[in-house]
């Protein structure tokens, strides 16, 4: 069975929002459009958009990460919006996992969003439906798009690449791999919702310095002359 | 369950048209190719193109809303003429036909020109079309012209180039392919907005350490490995010490520093000499070019006599004290460069910049060892200037960028020299994993265009007897009069700024207004937004934009402004030209300008309109040829007196920089059949073929041209075949600047030629040290800090541009308004609560606007995002808007003068060598608004209003649906 | 979560009438022919409008009413759906009642256990919608099944003794017996789920919620600074005073003044119970932690 997912690369990721307004500008005028702005151009402009992101500061001055943290929906495989949606508007496809909002069936009750943990669903106040992402569904089957084109707008969008698309049940996608190898991690797995889309972690690359890394004897102050004595260390034949 | 109704997969418009056009963003200046997909015509989805060489498919957050741009409700689409009897500043305005329009311009500016040209000026903010505005003002015959690099980022351009021959921002830049160890230093986002990003995040996964040095951590700085917070206006100290930790533990690069920098050459050290600090010549040496002859001496080590620099078989002595035969003595470069940086320790470092002398060690340490350890080779020839072949190519994988966070502070041109020496000494110029050109760089120290010289350039009914922007070499290249007094109305290229190679813009309106050095008739402005955030003193200049004298005249008697949107600015035009957007013209990102080019090779790109312009919008191109016509500048006129160029494509194609030098805006597709590349005829074809390449021209250079093109004989023919260059000498590193010393010898009245007015000596004797100096910034000297101890700064969010973006429907819920973001312990401190409305007050005004905790800034700067904060009612925003009722302009609190020194002169605030506005330099003090103050920013201005051609009723909402016309438009 | 003034009303709208069913089949079945049928008849037709006004409202939580037919199609999964099944059987068999009343027919005791037991159904049904959800720990639990069970009950109760004031007297005293019987084991059922839910410690954590494992995180941006649908649905967004102001008028006005009219003004009992128990509905929104907000704080 295919689970179709994204994981974010929380190691990368720079904040820049490109998921954010390429995943409204596909969608508001896609299959799942239009995505509603209230007050554009007025006081607190507000719209739909089915991926966010948000920013993070954590530890204290100076051991400080800023972690800028993308969430869309993560399309669980035990999703605890599906069955409680009195339409069957909100359903999860068998053959890829991917969970769809029927927005013809959707009588903008809320209830699923209030299900799911992650507040990644939202009324389009204009249309009075729920939306949210749909992980492009009318891009990735699109025949007419040339295969490596076939990914989310966000995905593609994504300048550091944190973004990866593919099949988490397939051990030997490239996304299972990351998320094997990397130490890819579900948001609050206390949910018991199984998210399919994963993080993977910040890591550190660190610089070991030796003592004796300073010491060569090729140092040019053998040819030049040692400029501050006091500093100089000594060269590798002198040890 | 049953079966969906709505088909998720289903096309939603069936029948509709679609297209699909390629043509180059302008979201921002990064210029990344894209893809436009069209839906009966309207715009339905803009995405990377995949075969673009800049984006790679990628685009940002900017490019992903060029729909809500190009809908934008504040979009001018009429050109406007200021009512009759309403004042400058009041929005109040009438429509006029484009050819009323055209009558105003071409009788004024014809009568300007025939009369004093310079009285016509015309500046130009973050435009990428420098090449025609400075041809068009460089045939009017006005010296007063230029872009927004004064404000911007000269230091960064000048600080490298005259050091390296080539800069960060479009210029150059790291090799984070190839690198394994990465600084980024003052850098929030920069122009290559996204390969940046791209190369960053290739670069993390590939293992790399990435060390950001900023007193915030955001955006890059988020995912770096090391964040190493720095007071602002300090960079020069760490710099220095850094560079002091190199040499003393040996870890330069002594075979680079030997060849490819003047390191070796000897330096006269005969005080009483009138040439004392210049290099020592050799006469019989090989000049090679008689611009800018090479005959230096070495001090070969194992002869122990001077040589000729780069003799067969010489090796120089980088330390210590010779006396030349005749009796001189000298020294090579590198030994001064030792003593200047001998009292520059960590520890001194430590107290200047807030970082631990251990860290500074450390950094160093693995800069050191890092480039000397893990060298890279690549298996390819090349052939030296001076004939040596080398089997491969060779490098050290230390990369750095820096951008504003140097530049923007009046001490930043010698941080970045000392930055460029830092990373010549590491021998990671043009190198793999280091730094790498990008055509047309590397380019001569200084390169050759040469602003004009003096007055007599200035000629009625004559274009400018030289360039209106250049770069100057010696003291007499200034563009002074006979007193030594500017001729520019910026002053730039003046004694104040002598290398003030991008103009300075932000003293135009100023100094316009005191008509000082005079008055002037017409300010044209293109695309600023000089009336809000590319001015320093934002308040003040409102004021003096509107200001009269007692005859009741305006002081700057007449203001054109050429926008595509309701900016702050626009409200004080007397015209109005509408610009169209970026998806509605023809454009060219040239290789006589600023193009796109990678570090293999030169790229350059159009635009070609994918939507017909909106209303009477007009491009702005289209304009400039339409008045050199009228006006008939010469290179716009053809022989018989008439019109050369139907329009601006007729133009691109036809243009060439002499007659028959087949160079032209556009390198692709040249010759009568597109055959030819970089040089050749006019092609009429040419627009057509790069509308079939996908809008853009790329040219591999053969890899052994790819590397240590300063010194690549290989790429040195080849630059100067195609014209990238003009002459064919190396590039040596300047390590001392033997350029700057020239300035100082003048200050001390030692050379002959230009001479500075003397209340100014000190001042250029002072700054233009040819060696790299750390001075705390300009303002400092003059504000007092225990009253003002804080730095605030400015940074910019990823996901807006300048003031651009607030007409934006998608990014303004981005960025809607913005705070001040104070460490938490010194808004405590301060008494102020977090998300609490405050004051924060420099010498210059107050600005009331909320604070923001966080723990990702250094204790002793705030700052906030850039250009968020707006007017009200500006870019047909509602007067609630929040970007004018939460949101803040910092800019109220920078002045664009310094205090008045002792002498009653006020300076620009910017860098006494290259005019780079200071920013970043300004100290303030915050403190909490008080309980019963308004929920409002301060300051606040008159709401502006809608005006004829403007959408005037704003929808309550919108849903954007491409083909529908939008429902809810 | 924020209270929405259509479910305020429809839960307890129905949950009165759902209790005012089960008092009058009570009555029935145990006061005999005693009673006249008007007084059924008037009591069903009570129940019916209490519904049909819940309904009205409920309508006004939906973004598109006209396809509210559909939300029957999920019973097997869906509370909501059962709900919405459950209800409009409710009604329907409680109209019937009242019909069999007034005409007459025999068999209203039958009609009365469906009714009760539909009653007991919707209750359970309309709990199970909040109780389901697993995420919110303060309604993920029985007693929320049993709050809202206990809560309609003695509501119906306390509205037959107000109604039985007026037009039978004569069952004002055993009723308000029952009543206060009632109001007293919701205040403890009740009470012990907001001493529960005072003391709950939330399972999600910022940590969990981004997977950092580091004690001080805060959030600094959102990502969308005019606020969205998330930063209006799960958020009361009123004062800590406002919160404690209905906190004390549950209390107080739908439980301890009722026990105390209850006995001495029975007309007016309900009326106060009623606004106490729309304080009562709005607290239970408003105490309800969604784990989202932990996306949700800042703004910058
Ligand atoms: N405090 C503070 N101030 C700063 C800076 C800072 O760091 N801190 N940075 C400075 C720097 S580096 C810069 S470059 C400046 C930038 O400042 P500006 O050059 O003033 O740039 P923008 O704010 O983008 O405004 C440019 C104008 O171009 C208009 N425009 C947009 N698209 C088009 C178009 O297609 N055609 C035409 N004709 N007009 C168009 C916009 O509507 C806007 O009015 O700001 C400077 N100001
Ligand atoms: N999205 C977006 N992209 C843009 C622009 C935009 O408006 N929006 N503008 C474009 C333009 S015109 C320009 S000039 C470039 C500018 O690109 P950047 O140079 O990245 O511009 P700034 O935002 O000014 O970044 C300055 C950084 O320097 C830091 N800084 C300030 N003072 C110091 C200091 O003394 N030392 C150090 N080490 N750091 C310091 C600040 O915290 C900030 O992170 O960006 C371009 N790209
Ligand atoms: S993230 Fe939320 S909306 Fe998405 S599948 Fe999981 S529970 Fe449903
Ligand atoms: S809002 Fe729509 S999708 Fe969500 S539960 Fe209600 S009907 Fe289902
Ligand atoms: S997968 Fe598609 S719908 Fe989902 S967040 Fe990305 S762009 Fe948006
Ligand atoms: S586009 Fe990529 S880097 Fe940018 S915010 Fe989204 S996930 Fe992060
Ligand atoms: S970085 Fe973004 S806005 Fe700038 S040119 Fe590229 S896609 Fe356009
Ligand atoms: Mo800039």
């Amino acid at each position: 069975m295919t689970q179709l997912a994204l994981v974010i690369d929380l190691n990368v990721c720079v904040g820049c929002h490109a998921c954010v307004t390429n995943c409204k500008q596909w969608n508001t005028s896609g299959a799942a459009g239009s995505l509603s702005d209230l007050d554009p151009y007025g006081a607190d402009p507000n719209g739909t958009f089915f991926n966010r992101v948000q920013t993070f500061e954590v530890g204290e001055y100076p051991n400080t990460e800023t972690v800028h943290f993308p969430k869309s929906c993560l399309h669980c495989e035990d999703p605890p919006c599906v069955p409680v949606c009195p339409t069957g508007a909100s359903y999860k496809r068998k053959s890829d996992g991917i969970v769809l909002v029927d927005y013809d069936k959707c009588i903008g009750c809320k209830y699923c969003s209030w299900a799911c943990p992650y507040g990644v669903r939202e009324l389009d106040e204009k249309r009075q439906v729920m939306t949210k992402c749909t992980l492009c569904v009318d891009r990735i089957y699109d025949m007419s798009l040339p295969e490596d084109r076939r990914k989310p707008s966000c995905v593609l969008a994504c300048p550091p690449g944190a973004r990866l698309f593919g099949d988490v049940h397939d051990p030997e996608s490239a996304i299972s791999i990351a998320i094997r190898e990397r130490g890819g991690y579900a948001l609050m797995p206390e949910a018991a919702t199984k998210p399919s889309n994963h993080y993977l972690p910040r890591r550190k690359t660190t610089l070991n310095l030796r003592d004796d890394d300073l010491c060569r004897s090729d140092n040019p102050h053998r040819i030049d002359g040692a400029p501050f004595e006091p500093n100089l260390p000594p060269i590798a034949e002198e040890l | 369950m049953s079966s969906p109704i709505h088909d998720p997969i289903a096309p939603p418009l069936p029948d509709a048209e679609t297209q699909v056009k390629t043509t180059t963003c302008y979201m921002c200046a990064c210029r990344c190719g894209i893809r436009v997909h069209l839906r009966d015509g309207e715009v339905r989805y803009i995405e990377g193109n995949p075969d673009h060489p800049l984006n790679k498919g990628v685009i940002c957050a900017k490019g992903g809303s060029g729909i809500m741009k190009q809908y934008s409700p504040a979009r001018l689409t009429k050109p406007l003429c200021r009512k009759a009897g309403t004042e400058r500043g009041a929005n109040q305005f009438e429509e006029i036909s484009w050819d009323e329009t055209f009558d105003i311009l071409e009788k004024r500016l014809s009568h300007l020109r025939a009369t004093d040209p310079k009285k016509f000026a015309l500046f130009t903010g973050r435009d990428q079309m420098q090449a025609l505005t400075g041809l068009f003002a460089r045939q009017y015959g006005t010296p007063n012209y230029a872009a927004h690099g004064g404000f911007c980022s000269v230091n960064m351009a000048a600080g490298m180039i005259y050091t390296i021959g080539g800069s960060f921002w479009e210029f150059g830049g790291p090799d984070l392919e190839r690198a394994n160890l990465f600084f980024m230093i003052g850098t929030a986002e920069d122009h290559h907005s996204n390969p940046l990003k791209t190369q960053i995040g290739d670069f993390k996964r590939n293992g790399g350490r990435f060390v950001a040095i900023n007193p915030v951590r955001s955006g890059y700085a988020a995912i770096a490995d090391e964040w190493i917070p720095i007071k602002p206006g300090t960079d020069g100290a760490l710099i220095l010490a850094i560079i002091r930790e190199i040499i003393a533990l040996g870890l330069y690069d002594r075979d680079f520093l030997a060849r490819y920098t003047n390191s070796g050459q000897l330096v006269n050290q005969d005080e009483a000499s009138n040439e004392f600090g210049m290099m020592l010549r050799k006469p019989d040496g090989e000049i090679l070019n008689p611009l800018r002859p090479h005959n230096f001496y070495w001090w070969d080590r194992l002869s122990n006599q001077p040589v000729a620099d780069h003799a067969k078989g010489a090796d120089p002595s980088l330390f210590g004290s010779f006396v030349m035969p005749d009796g001189t003595p000298a020294k090579p470069a590198f030994q001064l460069l030792k003593e200047r940086v001998a009292e520059c320790t960590p520890e001194w470092a430590e107290e200047i910049t807030g970082i631990p002398a251990a860290t500074i060690k450390r950094i160093a340490h693995e800069m050191g060892i890092t480039a000397r350890d893990r060298k890279i080779e690549l298996p390819i020839p090349w052939t030296d200037w001076w004939g040596e072949e080398h089997q491969s190519v060779t490098g050290n994988p230390v990369a750095f960028h820096a951008m504003r966070g140097l530049a923007a502070h009046s001490n930043g041109f010698q941080t970045i020299r000392s930055l460029a020496i830092l990373m010549s000494l590491l021998g990671t110029i043009d190198r793999p994993g280091g730094f790498r050109h990008k055509a047309p760089y590397p380019r001569a120290i200084p390169p050759n265009v040469r602003p004009s010289k003096g007055p007599e350039a200035v000629q009625p009914n004559t274009p400018l007897g030289g360039a209106p922007l250049g770069w100057i070499e010696t003291p007499d290249d200034l563009f002074v009069d006979a007193e030594g007094q500017p001729v520019r109305i910026d002053k730039a290229f003046s004694w104040e700024h002598p290398m003030s190679s991008h103009g300075m813009m932000h003293n135009v309106i100023t100094n316009a207004w005191r008509g000082d050095p005079y008055p002037i008739d017409t300010l044209l402005l293109f695309m600023a937004n000089m009336a809000w955030n590319s001015s320093m003193n934002t308040s003040e200049v409102r004021k003096m934009l509107s200001d009269k004298n007692a005859d009741g005249e305006y002081k700057i008697p007449f203001i054109v402004v050429c926008d595509a949107f309701q900016s702050e600015t626009t409200a004080f035009g007397d015209l109005i030209l509408p610009d169209t957007t970026y998806l509605e013209r023809h454009d060219c990102m040239s290789i006589l300008d600023r193009p796109i080019s990678e570090y293999d090779g030169p790229v350059d790109s159009v635009r070609i309109p994918v939507l017909p312009p909106t209303g009477d919008c007009k491009p702005f191109q289209e304009v400039l040829v339409e008045l050199a016509g009228r006006l008939k500048l010469p290179a716009f006129t053809n022989a018989e007196g008439g019109r050369k160029f139907k329009n601006y494509p007729d133009f691109v194609v036809n243009y060439e920089t002499a007659p028959g030098s087949g160079i032209g805006f556009l390198a692709g597709w040249r010759g009568k059949d597109g055959e030819k590349s970089l040089r050749g005829e006019p092609n009429p074809k040419q627009w057509e073929m790069y509308e079939k390449n996908g809008c853009f021209f790329q040219y591999h250079l053969p890899p052994s041209s790819q590397y240590m093109r300063n010194w690549n004989k290989g790429y040195m023919d080849w630059a100067q075949q195609t014209g990238m260059r003009r002459d064919n000498d190396p590039i040596i590193i300047h390590i001392y600047s033997e350029l700057l010393q020239a300035f100082r010898l003048a200050a001390e009245g030692k050379r002959p030629g230009k001479q500075p007015p003397a209340e100014l000596r000190e001042r250029v004797a002072t700054y233009f040290d040819p060696l790299p100096i750390w001075h705390a910034p300009l303002e400092d000297a003059q504000s007092d800090l225990t009253n003002y101890p804080l730095n605030a700064i400015t940074q910019r969010p990823m996901a807006m541009y300048h003031s651009w973006d607030s007409q934006n429907a998608w990014l303004r819920q981005i960025h809607a308004h913005n705070h001040l973001h104070v460490n938490s312990r010194t808004a405590k401190a301060a008494g102020i609560e977090d998300g609490g409305w405050m004051w924060v007050e420099s010498q210059w005004g107050k600005v009331r606007c909320m604070c923001r905790y966080s723990e990702a800034v250094e204790p002793g700067t705030v700052w906030t995002w850039n250009a968020i904060g707006k007017s009200a009612g500006a870019w047909n925003l509602s007067d609630d808007a929040n970007e004018s009722q939460k949101g803040f302009l910092l800019n109220h609190l920078i002045s664009e003068e310094l205090p008045a020194n002792a002498a009653g002169k006020r300076f620009s605030n910017s860098d006494p060598i290259t005019g780079q506005a200071g920013w970043y330099d300004v100290r303030v003090r915050i403190y909490p608004a008080a309980a019963d103050e308004e929920k409002v920013s301060s300051p606040q201005f008159e709401p502006m209003q809608a005006v004829p051609g403007m959408v005037k009723e704003v929808p309550a909402w919108q849903g954007w649906f491409a083909g529908k016309k939008g429902d809810g438009q | 979560m924020h209270p929405a003034l259509s479910v305020l009303f429809l839960t307890t709208l129905i949950g009165a009438g759902q209790g005012l069913f089960i008092a009058l089949f009570l009555l029935e079945l145990l006061g005999g022919s005693s009673l006249s049928s008007g007084f059924f008849v008037g009591g069903s037709a009570i129940v019916v409008v209490l519904c049909v006004l819940g309904l009205i409202a409920s309508f006004f939580h939906l973004g598109h009413p006209e396809r509210a037919w559909r939300a029957a199609a999920m019973w097997r999964t869906s509370w909501l759906s059962r709900e919405v099944i459950a209800l409009p059987a409710f009604m329907g068999v409680a109209f019937l009642y009242g019909a069999a009343h007034w005409s007459g027919a025999g068999f209203t005791l039958a009609l009365g256990l469906l009714g009760s037991i539909l009653s007991i159904v919707l209750f359970v049904c309309t709990a199970m919608i909040y109780a389901a959800v697993k995420v919110l720990k303060e309604w993920s639990h029985p007693l929320t099944v049993v709050n809202f069970t206990l809560l309609g009950c003695a509501s119906g109760a306390c509205l037959t003794t107000s109604y039985a004031a007026f037009f039978a007297p004569a069952l004002v005293a055993p009723l308000s017996q029952a009543t206060f019987s009632l109001i007293a084991l919701s205040l403890v059922t009740r009470g012990a789920a907001l001493v529960r839910n005072a003391t709950l410690k939330p399972t999600s954590t910022l940590q969990s919620a981004l997977g950092i494992r580091h004690p001080r995180i805060v959030q600094k941006s959102q990502g969308a600074m005019g606020g969205s649908f998330n930063t209006r649905e799960f958020f009361h967004g009123k004062s800590a005073t406002f919160v404690r102001g209905v906190l004390i008028t549950l209390l107080f006005a739908g439980f301890v003044f009722p026990l105390i009219l209850v006995l001495t003004v029975p007309m007016l009992a309900f009326a106060v119970q009623y606004a106490g128990l729309l304080a009562e509905r709005w607290y239970f929104f408003a105490e309800a932690q969604h784990p989202q907000n932990l996306y949700y704080q800042t703004v910058s």
